[in-house]
């Protein structure tokens, strides 16, 4: 394969990428779609939340799971990190702690794929202060 | 944080809490000179001069605009060990700009790292954000701009992995045309 250098080499790429494989065109209506959201304050990045980012966006695109990865910041379970939010259409969001490319496999494999819920849940059912007032 | 690309990854994201549109990563380094710098600048809300002043303390922060924490302490932190500094300037309404310095060849400086990660998850995570890097050196210099490819490429953001796979890839053989040599894999 060629070397990338240019913007038109970007662009000729994928043009032949999309003659190849039927690229799918993702709509941006979130609610049907999975949802994950990597923490990715300082404590996430220094636990380790950038190749677990880098592997959803590549797995959930490589398995055909219709889904939009995104970043939060920190969501203040800084000693889990990385910690990573899952929402599946229709479902309350899940939080996963102490995430590693093992486990985030699994996520894909179990939570996403089947909705069976694995070990290293963060409960959320809390209220906090200021969601109170 | 191992290398100086993550620490950059944690700079941007107060600059993305403050709402800004347009992120400017400018690094400079130079075999010559000894010196390497580091520019992170936004055009997004500022902060006012007693928060500027105390924002490299770890131990102060602020509820309502969540713009600080350990990411400037640390970074300050590396560029100390390495011969450097950290300043912060910021207006606001205007925007912030955060440069570092360090001694390019010392023994405490942190790699550079995979900087091409940083930028295409960057553009992933916030597609609307004009995401600018420079990058120079003593034999050239390497501009990158997410809003050009995203106009060239007709695109609304960069929701596939494929496209973000050849964007790190193009960045990366940039960078090693210019001589950017410590480009790892974080």
């Amino acid at each position: 394969m060629s070397q990338i250098k240019s913007l038109a080499d970007l662009k000729k790429k994928r043009e032949e990428i999309k003659t190849g494989l039927d690229v799918r065109i993702k709509s941006i209506d979130p609610e049907n779609h999975v949802q994950v959201k990597v923490a990715m304050a300082t404590c996430g990045i220094a636990s380790g939340a950038k190749p677990i980012m880098e592997f959803f966006v590549e797995q959930l695109d490589r398995r055909n799971i219709p889904g939009v990865v995104t970043q939060t910041g920190c969501m203040g379970y800084c000693f889990a990190e990385p910690t990573v939010e899952i929402k599946l259409p229709g479902k309350d969001p899940v939080v996963f702690g102490y995430v590693d490319l093992k486990k985030a496999d699994l996520i894909i494999e179990k939570y996403i794929k089947e909705g069976e819920l694995i070990d290293g849940i963060i409960p959320v059912n809390y209220e906090t202060i200021d969601s109170k007032e | 944080m191992l290398t100086l690309a993550l620490n950059i990854l944690d700079i941007v994201q107060n600059s993305i809490r403050a709402e800004a549109s347009t992120i400017t990563i400018d690094i400079g380094e130079s075999i010559k000179n000894d010196f390497m710098d580091i520019r992170v600048s936004d055009n997004g809300k500022g902060m006012p001069e007693e928060l500027l002043s105390k924002v490299t303390d770890p131990f102060v922060t602020t509820r309502t605009t969540r713009r600080i924490g350990m990411g400037l302490p640390l970074l300050k932190h590396q560029a100390n060990l390495a011969g450097g500094d950290l300043s912060i300037e910021s207006h606001q309404g205007k925007g912030t700009s955060t440069y570092v310095t360090f001694i390019l060849g010392h023994v405490d400086r942190q790699p550079l790292g995979d900087i091409a990660g940083v930028m295409t998850i960057l553009m992933s995570a916030n597609p609307e954000i004009n995401f600018l890097y420079n990058h120079k050196t003593d034999t050239g210099e390497y501009r990158f701009s997410s809003l050009e490819i995203k106009e060239y490429l007709g695109i609304g953001d960069f929701n596939d992995s494929h496209l973000l796979a050849d964007i790190k890839e193009m960045i990366n053989e940039n960078l090693k045309d210019i001589g950017v040599f410590d480009i790892i894999k974080s």
